[in-house]
């Protein structure tokens, strides 16, 4: 018994000692610099300037919170036809999900500019047919767009990891007992699969909150989020450095998904069961 | 079973390590950073240099001034070389973080025309070494836009609504705001807080009509037809020209941003003497050459140029005349309030 416990202390001795170098004291430089200004003096003046970007921030939850609905929407029936599917075809349906993932999400997401450029291979196709063309790309919806297919596998493998796990006999187990088909998913599937859906939307919301890859490729420069104005104030791209407010933008960003994540957990009741977070 | 699994897993985590610690002594192989804008060498040179010295050259490029200036002056990372813009040179010198060269072994330097030298960013020419220069241009495709549209050569075509959706814009402030203020027949040095609200508005008029705000993707957009209109520099519309002969580029009547860019060596490099090795390399005739043909900059190198063939140095656009040349303006270190009221104005217009 001692012996096992010491064996789990020393197997997770490298996981906490990355953890600490590179998720603790990361955050701590932040608080640090999110509470001092440029002589390193002690001030609150970050953290209010903030409000200045509250339309920023506004646009930023808006736009991720409108891809993770259509992740869900579109995540959910994908994942539930196969996980029905005969195993051998699960898991190259699966292997298909990850399948883009293989390639560098940079490169997928130049790849979605060239495809809905005003003279891109859309537009092309459409004028071939002698359609008209039409302007996709610098919209809020191309940066949308570019987030639902960049973050989209992350929400269908956890909810095809739970429903996997729903036996079966559950399922009949209700039908037995009169329920029909949409009783079964309303009060049998959904409730049971809420764990992936959790564990899904925050695979997705959380880095569409913060990205800016995406809305400087796909948005043309002109969709800033709070992920842009981050960039900014670290990298010095507007002229000036600012590591105190841009740590500050970091910070309250951070407090915002935890707190829509606690929110999100409250929902989730049966946390033993599943789901990867 | 588990045993063999926690076992396999051990060695996967212990293995990298000690294969790591195991490549310390790497020779003592000379590596020289240098830090570099994007599209902006050819890398034959740098394998040519690595080939002929030994020493290892490890290459980055950055987007711009500001870019390159965050991570240099954080020293989160250490580079020997870095190729800043005229005004960005200066702001170093004044802040100490660039390197008294050592003429003695750059020989080369001799190479390179004197008007360059000693310019007002590093007075005595202590600092820097030109690599290449030019201005800014406005580029037009000349199948979409009306003749009449560019008879003047003013940088009203960068506002003009009936291209809206077609133009491109600068992606960094200084430029940006730097077209601007010379479309108010301002300075873009200016030190009153009014011309750079003034501009701040120019440019938010501006927005709605702009199809993105872009730097190296200027390339992209306007060889493929994308855009049609975009301002950006000089050499690089000579490049774009190259792979659509529809692209046409003319200096604003307004004025333009000459640009000196040139090649320094960092305070804290280690390898200082190796890093004036590659400078004066870069500046070897053929190197020279090379590096003008590829990247269509205008070169300061006098042998290069005589090299190079009559049909681009005598280009009116790119080697732009002594009397053109008068229209233009050299970027200044901007004072710290400017700097930040541009940064600010800069967001307010990106976000809206």
């Amino acid at each position: 018994m001692k012996n096992k416990s010491l064996l789990a202390k020393f197997a997770s001795a490298p996981y906490t000692v990355w953890m600490c170098i590179f998720v603790i004291v990361p955050i701590a430089l932040v608080v640090y610099y999110a509470f001092t200004d440029a002589d390193g003096n002690f001030t609150f003046g970050n953290m209010t300037s903030i409000v200045e970007y509250g339309s920023t921030f506004l646009i930023s939850l808006k736009l991720a919170l409108i891809s993770t609905v259509i992740c869900l929407l579109m995540a959910y029936p994908v994942a539930y036809t196969i996980s029905k599917m005969k195993q051998r075809r699960q898991s190259t349906m699966i292997m298909l999900v990850m399948l883009p993932m293989w390639m560098n999400f940079l490169i997928r997401t130049y790849a979605w500019m060239t495809i809905l450029e005003g003279n891109g291979l859309i537009n092309r196709f459409v004028r071939m047919l002698g359609g008209e063309g039409f302007s996709m790309i610098n919209t809020d919806g191309a940066v949308v767009l570019g987030m639902v297919y960049n973050f989209l596998p992350y929400m269908i493998l956890p909810i095809y990891t739970v429903l996997t796990k729903i036996e079966k006999s559950t399922i009949e187990a209700a039908q037995d007992l009169g329920a029909n088909r949409l009783s079964v998913f309303r009060r049998v599937l959904l409730p049971m699969s809420i764990p992936g859906i959790i564990s899904g939307i925050t695979m997705v919301f959380v880095p569409a909150v913060s990205t800016f890859v995406i809305s400087k490729l796909l948005g043309g420069g002109k969709t800033f989020l709070i992920g842009d104005i981050i960039e900014n104030f670290f990298l010095g791209n507007t002229g000036t450095v600012n590591y105190n407010v841009g740590a500050a933008l970091s910070l309250v960003l951070m407090i915002l998904i935890l707190i829509s994540m606690t929110i999100m957990n409250h929902f989730d009741k049966d946390e033993s069961s599943g789901g990867i977070m | 079973m588990k045993k063999a699994l926690s076992f396999i897993l051990s060695i996967c985590v212990v293995l990298p390590i000690l294969a790591f610690s195991g490549c310390g002594g790497n020779g003592d192989k000379i590596t020289l950073n240098v830090y570099n804008w994007g599209e902006y060498i050819d890398m034959s040179a740098v394998y040519e240099f690595e080939k002929t010295y030994g020493i290892d050259v490890n290459y980055t490029t950055y987007a711009s001034n500001e870019e390159m200036y965050a991570k240099v002056s954080s020293g989160a990372a250490s580079y020997d070389i870095v190729i800043p813009s005229d005004y960005m040179i200066g702001k170093m010198i004044e802040e100490g973080l660039l390197a008294e060269l050592d003429f003695a072994n750059i020989p080369n330097y001799s190479l390179i025309g004197d008007e360059y030298k000693n310019l007002a960013f590093d007075p005595d020419n202590k600092y820097s070494v030109p690599y290449t220069w030019g201005t800014t241009v406005v580029m037009y495709n000349k199948s979409v836009v009306d003749p009449a549209d560019v008879k003047d050569k003013s940088l009203d075509l960068l506002w003009n609504e009936k291209y809206s959706g077609q133009i491109l814009m600068f992606d960094n402030p200084r430029d940006a705001f730097g077209l601007a203020l010379h479309k108010l027949g301002y300075s873009m040095n200016t030190t009153n807080p009014d011309e750079w609200e003034a501009a701040a508005k120019e440019l938010k008029k501006q927005k709605p009509i702009l199809q993105a705000y872009v730097m190296d993707q200027i390339f992209d957009k306007m060889s493929s037809g994308e855009a049609a209109i975009a301002p950006y520099y000089a050499g690089d519309a000579l490049i774009i020209q190259e792979s659509n002969p529809d692209i046409e580029y003319f200096i604003p009547k307004e004025g333009a941003n000459m640009f000196v860019d040139s090649m320094c060596v960092l305070k804290n490099s280690q390898h200082k003497t190796e890093a004036e090795m590659f400078i004066n390399f870069m500046c070897n005739t053929d190197v020279a050459v090379m590096t003008a043909e590829m990247i269509g900059y205008a070169t300061p190198h006098t042998e290069a140029k005589k090299a190079l063939d009559p049909a681009i140095t005598s280009n009116p656009v790119v080697y732009a005349s002594a009397e053109v040349l008068e229209n233009t303006e050299v970027f200044l270190n901007l004072s710290p309030e400017i700097s930040l009221l541009q940064s600010e104005l800069w967001t307010d217009i990106k976000k809206d």
